[in-house]
């Protein structure tokens, strides 16, 4: 749908592109500069009604180059970096301005950002550590022989995977480099009318202007506001780089990050429990997400349901140390105690922007969550100033998003291109024991959207072939989509619990993305033998309430 | 209305009347022989319809004696077997990896052919049960016998013991798929030499094996004897991979090598001989030095092609069609042969994609026509296939090799990238073979030809792409896609630098 891509020349745009650099996809608007770049292509464009972009593409901008820089970016996480990047490639002055506080356990980490940090990088290879521990239980069944006892060594993982990290750390900081990016390790601030005061970890303060400003500080995770949290509990953001074995853990709260750290903290051995106040994984299907939790609990993970901790003391300090922790039931006044070694947060994320200066810049925020709204091109209530990732009110909190966010939102900055960043359909996996990936609407948003009578869900356990030798799991694995029998049963909702849930569920968002409809789903042949070939056979209808079990091949 | 369509089917020929008039009323309505994925998926089918069904399934032993139950190639020689195989190699190297990843694992690690093969045999087993469970509960009549065509409407079965049964059906579907060919020109070869038909049923380790071929069941084969630690030569005469993509053929077996499985390029046996030792001294030709080398091995596996088995059928007498050249027979885009009322489905037709899923399709969506008032055809375009070698292959669509041959080079966009799946990085894995390559129109609207892609996972990443290939997905709706972070599949999304460029397409970093 970019617009560009349809324009007049766009082949040779492409290859224009080609010969100047190697860097990322879509950098449309460049390419028009090489090729718009002479005066009476100049003009051309002028006639076509795009004059402005035009002018500030050539550097021609009608403003007074009074401001240090084009763009200054305030934060340097995955939407911040491929921003900043991307202006780059306009041969703009750009700024990347990115300060991690140190966690109340004084944790802190290196350019990059949540998901590349303490995120998606990490919790993937701690993931992947788990999935090696059932590996290394289906291997004897597969023929293989060792010693019986295996013990994890969480510092070996721990110095692997921050090994792997500070590789990333150090290739972001070469990539800002080598574009011409600057870069500064410095907290930035609002303090006036186009202009921030960076400080640094010294304290030394230096005031910055710029004609634009991109808002990408991300989120940190939020706190109970009990008596200990601060003190002996720790959050994902200390997980990864915890330098000694959590021990026997407990888990607070039931997101993704909450799940996924204690279904992998199970997986290498530990003794984990849950404290959930309410639903597992809101806002994601519901069916799905209960599955996820039967499957923890059959897998030896403890869940605590409707408690609350409102209570976290040191019983004897350590690495780790004992924790007694209070909880009350969110039902009546029943408290109960229990004794961990640690005390993981995952209860939720902050919008990094009360600490910012927004005030003084007028940059509205949602009071209640700090979320930034924005318009659909991504720009704040002050003109100047946009925001892209996981600030802003109402969009999705996930890498790939806020990369796409950031790119496209440079390239109609200074390129001339109009393709807006669409947050339908966005596929995303939570990354349990038992993968899940999904795609458009849960089975509760369908209804709720569409009315029960007017969709059709489709479902079906399996059971893949790799757990069938070591016995393993049957019928534990899920498919689902969601049909609207309105538009011809297309499909608005692709859900999996299973493994290589990610792999899974990115084609078929392609799909979706093409607006495929059950019928075309029938028709298309199965790869043999694997676990997408599923979504190519589903026929029970959920309202028929026909059994689903796995009946062989 | 049932009974008119089939008329319609039917009524072409006059003869098909005149038997039916001499013989009286058929047994069955349908007749199936040969009781593998296509056979079995058309005679479920044509029972939801309430119809007679009967099955004839039959298994001639290998000429190692191998033989096996209700199932076809796929179950019980092919994907299923090979897929838990190539599974316990990847394993082999998830011991490996788990080291990096923290787990301490003291050495040696071994790996114990016969707990294998036993585990994969009992979960072989356990599926010709379901099967016969399933035809059973189905009401479809199964017969253990050898089918051949009497006359027309009327096939004779034979068992084991040389029983024979007659049947007939108004309708014949025949589904006996094919076997691997022996090189029978070669001295020793059958006499020695085994092939996938045997490969999955060995009680014992083959030992060091030299497989002879380069198609996608050599290439398999020989990954996973090398990923269980056997010391695995593949030798082939000319290309890998033949009708697939050559340049991700070329990554699948420069991985193996760097796997560790041996490649004599360019060679060709002459004679296998066994020894005091009861190994087998293989001579070969090695068509670049024009020398002849030999070694010894304890095993010799054939994967040098597949042939349908055709020969016991005696389609002479109902003068069903063949291919001259492949055996393979001949059918339209109804699955009919050239006689209306009997049908093939699967390996055994020809032309058709030699897989588990296209061969179920077919024989449900036969059965839906003869007996469900459809008239929906298979639809036999961009099928998706994955090649389970250490590094799986997978795709859809036509191969770069097809698209410039059908549309001009001029008139296809490339794009393509090598990446490194995130789990490689702490395993430190070399990650040099992981490539993803999409073949586009290059017109505006760059709709998608072919899909090609290396890596873990191969088959469940190419699935759902597949789909939207089929659906007429284009390059800019693939950009659009968001990608899931962190995953493989994610690279085909980001996929931006064309060949045309010639730019470097290592992808580095998040």
């Amino acid at each position: 749908m970019c617009n560009l891509h349809n324009g007049e020349g766009a082949q040779n745009l492409q290859e224009g592109q080609c010969e100047v650099t190697a860097e990322t996809s879509q950098p449309v608007g460049f390419v028009q500069e090489k090729q718009l770049g002479d005066h009476e292509k100049t003009l051309k464009a002028h006639k076509e009604g795009k004059p402005q972009k035009l002018l500030e593409m050539n550097g021609h901008t009608p403003v007074p180059h009074a401001y240090d820089y084009d763009l200054i970016v305030i934060g340097g996480g995955s939407g911040g970096l491929a921003a900043a990047k991307e202006a780059a490639r306009y041969e703009k002055k750009v700024m990347v301005l990115d300060f991690v506080t140190p966690t109340p356990l004084g944790n802190s980490w290196g350019l990059g950002g949540t998901c590349v940090n303490v995120g998606c990088i990490p919790k993937k290879l701690m993931h992947q550590a788990a999935l090696l521990g059932q590996a290394l239980q289906d291997s004897r069944k597969y023929g293989w022989q060792f010693t019986e006892e295996v013990k994890h060594n969480w510092m070996t993982m721990t110095e692997s995977v921050q090994n792997y990290i500070g590789s990333l750390n150090w290739g972001y900081r070469v990539a800002l480099r080598e574009k011409n990016v600057t870069y500064e390790n410095a907290y930035g601030e609002f303090v006036g009318p186009h202009t921030v005061k960076a400080t640094n970890k010294r304290g030394v303060e230096k005031l910055y202007t710029a004609e634009r400003f991109l808002i990408a500080t991300g989120e940190r995770p939020r706190y109970l506001d009990i008596p200990g949290d601060k003190e002996y509990c720790i959050s994902s953001d200390d997980l990864f780089s915890l330098p000694y074995c959590p021990g026997k853990t407990l888990v607070v709260g039931a997101s993704y990050v909450a799940l996924e750290c204690a279904g992998f903290l199970a997986g290498l051995g530990l003794d984990v429990t849950v404290m959930v106040r309410s639903i597992l994984l809101r806002g994601f299907d519901q069916d799905i997400a209960n599955k996820i939790g039967e499957y923890m609990e059959e897998h030896g993970i403890n869940f605590i349901r409707e408690f609350v901790p409102i209570k976290v003391e040191q019983i004897e300090e350590g690495t780790p140390g004992r924790l007694r922790v209070t909880a009350k039931s969110t039902k009546g006044n029943q408290i109960i105690e229990g004794e961990y070694n640690t005390v993981l947060l995952a209860i939720g994320r902050d919008a990094c922007t009360r600490k910012i200066g927004l005030d003084k810049v007028g940059v509205k925020i949602n009071e209640k969550t700090g979320k930034i709204p924005v318009n659909d091109e991504e720009q704040t209530n002050v003109p100047y100033i946009y925001a892209v990732g996981d600030i802003l009110q109402d969009k999705l909190e996930l890498t790939p998003v806020a990369i796409q966010a950031g790119r496209l939102l440079v390239q109609r900055l200074y390129g001339g291109a109009t393709s807006k960043c669409d947050y339908v359909n966005v596929p995303t996996t939570v990354f349990t024991p038992l993968e899940y990936g999904a795609c458009g609407y849960s089975e509760e948003a369908a209804v709720e959207k569409f009315g029960e009578e007017n969709i059709e869900v489709y479902h079906s356990n399996f059971w893949p072939l790799e757990w069938t030798v070591p016995s393993r799991d049957n019928n534990k694995c899920y498919a689902k989509i969601i049909c609207n029998i309105q538009d011809n049963e297309r499909v608005i909702g692709f859900h999996v619990l299973g493994p290589n849930a990610g792999e899974v569920t990115q084609g078929f968002a392609a799909a979706i993305k093409c607006g495929i409809t059950k019928e075309q789903l029938d028709n298309t042949i199965g790869i043999h033998p694997v676990c997408a070939e599923i979504f190519t056979t589903l026929s029970v209808t959920k309202r028929s309430g026909e059994n689903i079990l796995q009946a062989g091949c | 209305m049932a009974a008119l369509w089939r008329r319609r089917l039917l009524g072409v020929s006059g003869l098909c009347r005149t038997v039916r008039a001499l013989s009286g009323k058929n047994e069955y309505d349908l007749l199936i022989i040969g009781g593998g994925s296509g056979g079995l998926a058309c005679a479920k089918e044509a029972a939801q319809f309430g119809r007679q069904v009967a099955v004839l399934d039959y298994v001639e032993p290998s000429p190692q004696g191998t033989k096996w139950g209700l199932g076809g190639t796929c179950v019980n020689v092919g994907c299923i077997p090979k897929k838990l195989m190539h599974q316990a190699a990847l394993l082999g190297s998830a011991l490996k990896d788990a080291q990096h990843y923290g787990w301490n694992i003291a050495q040696p690690v071994h790996h114990t052919w016969s707990v294998m093969a036993q585990a994969v045999q009992n979960y072989v087993k356990s599926l010709n049960w379901g099967h016969r469970v399933q035809l059973q509960d189905k009401k479809v009549k199964y017969f253990n016998m050898k089918g051949s065509f009497s006359d027309l409407h009327t096939v004779r079965g034979l068992t084991k013991a040389g029983k024979e049964t007659i049947v007939t059906a108004e309708n014949i579907v025949i589904a006996t798929g094919g076997r691997p060919k022996y090189p029978m020109h070669i001295a020793g070869a059958l006499e020695y030499g085994i092939t996938s038909d045997d490969l999955f049923w060995l009680k014992e380790s083959p030992g060091k094996t030299l497989v002879v071929g380069a198609s996608y069941v050599s290439l398999e084969c020989a990954g996973f004897l090398t990923g269980i630690g056997l010391d695995t030569t593949v030798m082939m005469r000319s290309i890998p991979l033949r009708g697939f993509d050559q340049q991700m053929a070329s990554l699948v077996t420069e991985h193996m090598e760097s796997y560790g499985t041996k490649f004599l390029k360019r060679c060709f046996p002459t004679k296998v001989e066994k020894l005091e030792s009861n190994r087998l001294k293989v001579t070969w030709k090695n068509t670049d030095l024009g020398t002849e080398e030999t070694d010894s091995f304890d095993t010799v596996m054939w994967a040098v092609g597949r042939a349908p088995d055709t020969e016991t059928l005696n389609l002479e007498a109902v003068g069903v069609k063949t291919n001259s050249e492949t055996g393979k027979i001949i059918v339209d885009a109804s699955e009919a042969t050239s006689v209306p009322h009997i049908y093939a489905v699967g390996d055994i037709t020809e032309g058709r994609p030699e897989l588990t899923p296209t061969a179920i399709a077919a024989g449900k969506l036969l059965a839906q026509r003869l007996f469900g008032q459809s008239s929906e055809l298979m639809d036999y375009d961009n099928v998706p296939t994955t090649v389970f070698t250490p590094l799986e292959y997978g795709c859809v669509g036509l191969s770069e090799e097809a698209a410039v041959q059908c549309y001009g080079s001029d008139n296809i966009e490339v794009y393509h990238a090598y990446y490194k799946p995130l789990e490689f990085t702490v395993a430190e894995r070399d990650a040099t073979q992981c490539y993803v390559k999409m073949v586009c129109l290059r017109e505006r609207e760059q709709r998608i030809l072919g899909l090609h892609f290396i890596g873990p996972n191969a088959g469940e990443v190419i699935q759902g792409f597949a789909l939207g290939i089929k659906c007429g997905a284009t390059y800019p709706q693939l950009m659009k896609t968001v990608g899931i972070h962190p995953t493989c599949a994610e690279e085909i999304t980001k996929l931006h630098i064309t060949k045309r460029s010639g730019l470097d397409a290592t992808v580095t970093g998040c």
